[in-house]
């Protein structure tokens, strides 16, 4: 007994510390705001009979395999046509790609306009979600896994900054409500830590499917601020640093939320 | 809104005589409402699904009507009691020519 309690005093110190190294675990107690929703609306979201957003999986994977643009090529040509392919893609978003910061919606586009010779297709465009949910749901239960790298140090560092820098005519930043007063409640309902986990999300506000851009442009309005433009490098920048944030989360696309 | 959208019927495919069954019914579906109004300022006139009926083997045993008060992709729970053997089927249909059909068939035993 005794020296079974030696070896985990002696051991802590040491797993703490190579926990840290190897993770780097942020040091917020993180949770999924799927913890904050009450038990019908997390079971609309595991059940995939009652999730609506299952309607837009369904419609991806039919433009996934739909030849179009002058190339007529369909984006199964390239990567298959199981929707299996894409597994584990959707936690690497927002990435560098040839040195230009990417969200998975740009991406998309960039297929779409490089490959296909199709016009890119609008944010929020039905077209458009439905291809990002049925790519993202392919990995939904893994973990995010963006990271800091030499190529998108500047980007991260400008997310962070815009996540910490007060905005609009209600001077609010958002750490201060989705960091220094996460878990407290903002008219009735609790404030998220707001994790991108499960985008693209079924809004029942929204009564429709809606893009993580979608969500920041509206907590950008709540506090009266110039709305960063869709696509744009401030929106990828800012996303890439949620997801760096939570990085380690499962994820949960495509999710549901009140 | 399409003339048809998806459709998802959950309900059990065996069963006692008897037994109360309990069917979960889910058509995607914008459901304008038809008192809103667009970025041009202009009324978007309404697109709903109007009416959803059920029948086992041929006799209706659920019907309902839909108003533009309900959401969209609206989902219907409703029970009804295992009879026979058969198929059972789902149909909604709305504005502008909208119809979508599903089935779904049960062993009662």
């Amino acid at each position: 007994m005794k020296s079974w309690l030696y070896l985990i005093v002696c051991s802590l110190p040491i797993f703490s510390v190579s926990a840290l190294a190897v993770s780097d675990v942020p040091p917020i107690d993180r949770i999924s705001s799927y913890e904050l929703m009450s038990l019908e609306n997390r079971a609309m979201q595991d059940d995939p009979n009652l999730n609506p957003a299952i309607f837009w999986v369904m419609d991806g994977q039919s433009l996934w395999n739909l030849k179009s643009g002058q190339n007529s090529v369909a984006c199964a040509s390239c990567h298959g046509e199981s929707g299996k392919k894409m597994r584990g893609v959707a936690t690497q978003f927002p990435k560098m790609v040839n040195n230009k910061l990417q969200t998975l919606e740009g991406q998309i586009n960039q297929c779409r306009v490089g490959r296909q010779n199709a016009p890119a297709l609008a944010y929020e465009n039905k077209d458009l979600l439905a291809l990002t949910a049925f790519v993202s749901s392919q990995s939904k239960g893994l973990p995010i896994t963006v990271y800091e790298t030499a190529q998108n140090r500047m980007d991260l560092k400008q997310g962070r900054q815009w996540f910490y820098e007060r905005m609009g005519q209600l001077n609010l930043s958002c750490a201060q409500c989705h960091e220094d007063r996460a878990g407290l409640k903002l008219g009735g309902s609790v404030i998220p830590q707001a994790h991108p986990t499960a985008y693209p999300i079924y809004r029942l506000e929204w009564q429709t499917l809606g893009s993580l851009q979608r969500r920041l442009r509206n907590c950008m309005s709540g506090v009266r601020a110039k709305q960063f433009e869709y696509g744009s490098l401030e929106m990828a920048q800012l996303e890439l640093f949620l997801m760096w944030r939570a990085r380690g989360m499962l994820l949960e696309s495509p999710g549901i939320r009140p | 809104m399409s003339k048809t959208s998806h459709t998802k019927i959950t309900m059990p495919n065996m069963a006692k005589k008897g037994e109360i069954l309990e069917i979960r019914a889910i058509a995607q579906h914008d459901m304008e409402t038809g008192f809103r109004y667009g970025d041009d300022g202009k009324m978007i006139p309404r697109d709903i699904i109007r009416f959803f009926s059920c029948s086992y083997n041929g006799v209706e045993v659920f019907k309902m009507d839909l108003y533009p008060g309900m959401g969209a992709n609206p989902l219907i729970v409703f029970t009804t009691v295992a009879t026979e053997t058969g198929t059972l089927e789902f149909k909604w249909s709305g504005d502008n020519g909208y119809e979508a059909i599903d089935q779904s068939s049960i062993t009662v035993s």
